[in-house]
């Protein structure tokens, strides 16, 4: 009698479903969707606090748009971002991009927009009195942004940016809708070409995901623990 | 050094400074005291511009603040805050609050500026703490640095906001002995504090403040021997006996 789960189909599978076709092909898999994941991570950190920075602006034409933009991609489904880049992109460069680049790009403008908030609140946490001594030391705004309260305030959000860079490897596998071929996309391949094991693909690919999301996960809420000011000094 | 004319600032419909004329000669130590919500933060504060003046004319050091050309960083550099909440930076060592400033503003290089700073951690009994953080230290001792830090600029004015109001009693007197050191060195204070034994024997003059108004502009010992305004006389009788 056949074994009611067989999990053999992940074992024949298993380069595939880690790294794609590389070295004769694209990097893919489980590879490509830490690849999307970081590189998006690294794009938004420096989107988000260029946003949050913007968006705390005293000058209110800087800060109203910054804010409309903010909320108007917060009020939109990812899904439909990653849309947009997709068609959008090559009418605005007026070439193709690949796929993976467009979806970069669309996890970037989004994350971006959280990020931002993350930052926001972050240097919102400073107490005032910071820059206010920073500022009567003779320090111009600018200086003590960037010496007294960015300093702190980035590394209080710290854990949040983990938790942010969790939901990005969760958010990778939309990239399968425009055929990327990351962890969901060649689950669903290797999938269509065996036919007969769906319960095992997807649970090996959700525990994939899971241990990945769940170490991250973990790391924040220790980070947290570790960079309270007052423990930790 | 310090020359307030008919000064106003509202906060929304509240008149936090009502025609305030005040005038500080260089080396002179001037104690502001008066109940809470009297104004006499607010006032400090204007000095160095933490709070913009909405009315009448400010002068510090020469710089006439009511002009929008006045260079307010350049300003600020000249003349040293000390806080209530003393506001070191968390982040950084005792050597390193008190020498970016002087490393940032005034480009001092890193070696002068570092032995420029154990001086003044010298001079405030402080100079085995260069390498520890905030808060590591008692808010004494934090106080302390602050001062320290403020002196870095080498000001000209300093101003202190209720210096002692957030420590526990046995670490004021080593704050106030800074201050009283400072005083004698000749510089330009301006101090708020209800420390009535420093104003007493300290500073020059005493500015008795209530309601956004200056009441009463004394010598100290004129102000507390026969203060002339009953709310002064008030005052001065619950800060003597708070039980009554």
């Amino acid at each position: 009698m056949e074994p009611f789960l067989d999990f053999h189909v992940i074992a024949d599978n298993i380069t595939y479903f880690m790294i794609g076709r590389y070295p004769n092909g694209p990097l893919g898999g489980f590879a490509l969707t830490i690849w999307l994941a970081v590189v998006s991570c690294v794009l938004s950190l420096f989107g988000g606090l260029v946003l949050g920075l913007l968006s705390i602006s005293r000058q209110r034409l800087i800060r109203i748009p910054v804010m409309v933009f903010i909320n108007t991609v917060r009020g939109l489904p990812l899904l439909m971002v990653i849309f947009w880049m997709y068609f959008l992109l090559p009418l605005i460069l007026g070439k193709t991009t690949p796929e993976s680049e467009t979806v970069i790009m669309g996890l970037t403008l989004f994350t971006s927009a959280y990020m931002s908030q993350i930052v926001r609140a972050g240097i919102e946490g400073i107490p005032k009195g910071q820059t206010e001594a920073a500022l009567s030391t003779g320090l111009k705004p600018w200086q003590a942004m960037l010496y007294i309260v960015l300093p702190q305030g980035l590394r209080n959000m710290i854990p949040s940016f983990v938790n942010q860079f969790v939901s990005l490897i969760k958010d990778t596998s939309l990239a399968f809708i425009v055929g990327v071929s990351e962890l969901t996309h060649v689950a669903t391949q290797i999938n269509n070409r065996t036919m007969a094991y769906p319960t095992e693909i997807f649970i090996f690919i959700a525990a994939v995901y899971f241990v990945i999301c769940y170490a991250f996960t973990s790391l924040s809420r220790l980070l947290e623990r570790k960079l309270a000011w007052n423990k930790s000094m | 050094m310090i020359t307030f004319e008919g000064v106003h600032k509202w906060f929304k419909k509240l008149h936090v400074l009502n025609d305030i004329n005040l005038h500080v000669k260089p080396g002179e130590v001037v104690v502001v005291c008066g109940p809470s919500g009297s104004g006499k933060s607010t006032l400090i504060r204007t000095i160095n511009q933490l709070e913009p003046i909405n009315e009448g004319r400010l002068v510090v050091d020469g710089m006439d603040l009511s002009d929008k050309k006045t260079d307010i960083n350049k300003l600020r550099a000249e003349v040293g805050f000390v806080f209530q909440q003393f506001n070191l930076y968390p982040h950084l060592s005792v050597l390193s609050n008190i020498t970016l400033a002087p490393i940032k503003i005034r480009k001092t290089p890193k070696k002068e500026a570092e032995e420029q700073a154990m001086a003044l951690l010298e001079r405030v009994g402080l100079a085995v703490k260069r390498d520890a953080y905030p808060t590591q230290l008692s808010g004494g001792q934090q106080q302390r640095v602050a001062i320290a830090r403020a002196l870095a600029m080498k000001p000209r004015i300093m101003l202190f906001d209720e210096p002692t109001s957030a420590l526990d009693p046995e670490m004021i007197g080593e704050v106030l002995a800074v201050m009283q050191d400072l005083a004698k060195s000749g510089m330009t204070m301006v101090v708020v504090t209800h420390e009535m034994g420093f104003a007493r024997e300290v500073s020059d003059r005493v500015v008795f403040m209530d309601a956004g108004v200056i009441l009463e502009e004394r010598e100290p010992e004129a102000f507390f021997k026969n203060p002339q305004h009953e709310r002064a006389q008030q005052f001065l009788k619950q800060l003597l006996s708070p039980m009554h």
